[in-house]
């Protein structure tokens, strides 16, 4: 049982590293992630946000941009899991909470 | 656990310390508009701060700079910062966390926009902050520790 888990582990890997090697380089301009515009014809949303954040937010960070408006939802998610976190190690870990 | 040692170089590095790493906290949460920076890392900054003097001086006299009752509350003012922000904005009749619907006078759309991100960044900052502190207090005081 041991031997086939390992021996599936080490093909699984194989084949993610021979996968990998078919991934456009890190920063490619060419990448799909980096088009201007999708296969399909919608616009990239990288080429968008270098062009449109400092206008959109006055703040140079694209980073910031990113994280805090466009993608404001999604870290509204992130700070409700942090806070869940706390509140279950709370509710776990005190006598009496 | 006892956690204060009483060394009077470990007691008054860290107090000399804290402050100054507060202010850096600080500093990375509201330039995190023009650095790298925002308020996840000045969050875990300020709790670092917190935590250091829970160390160094104990957890008594560390509770004059943040209560151990405070952990829960504080994290749930930050994440209502957030929340309350991209309701405001929804109620004043924008999308939620449009940030342009802010009753801020004098401002122009973009600029509106840079002070909403600062209000949710402080929240997250609050929230990172009073969790890290929370979960430190909450394994100091549970059940198998004293």
């Amino acid at each position: 049982m041991r031997k086939t888990s390992l021996i599936a582990l080490v093909l699984f890997g194989a084949l993610l590293l021979y996968a990998s090697s078919g991934l456009p380089g890190h920063g490619d301009p060419d990448g799909p992630s980096h088009r201007e515009q999708s296969r399909v014809g919608s616009p990239g949303a990288a080429a968008h946000y270098i062009r449109q954040a400092k206008g959109d937010a006055a703040s140079p960070n694209i980073v910031t941009v990113v994280l805090a408006d466009y993608r404001g939802f999604d870290t509204l998610g992130e700070t409700i899991v942090v806070f869940t976190a706390g509140l279950v190690c709370s509710l776990i870990l005190r006598r009496n909470p | 656990m006892t956690t204060s040692s009483r060394n009077p170089i470990l007691i008054t590095a860290s107090r000399l310390l804290a402050p100054f790493i507060q202010l850096f906290a600080l500093y990375v949460i509201f330039h995190g508009h023009y650095g790298p920076g925002g308020g996840f890392q000045g969050g875990a900054m300020l709790a670092a701060s917190v935590l250091l003097l829970r160390l160094s001086v104990g957890a008594e006299r560390s509770e004059l700079k943040f209560r151990k009752s405070w952990g829960t509350p504080v994290g749930a003012l930050g994440a209502l910062i957030f929340a309350g922000t991209g309701l405001l904005t929804l109620l004043l009749g924008g999308r939620f966390l449009e940030y342009h619907y802010l009753p801020l006078p004098d401002l122009s759309r973009a600029e509106l926009h840079s002070a909403g991100i600062l209000l949710i960044e402080v929240g997250v900052g609050l929230a990172v902050m009073a969790v890290l502190v929370g979960i430190y207090d909450d394994i100091m005081e549970g059940p198998g520790g004293d």
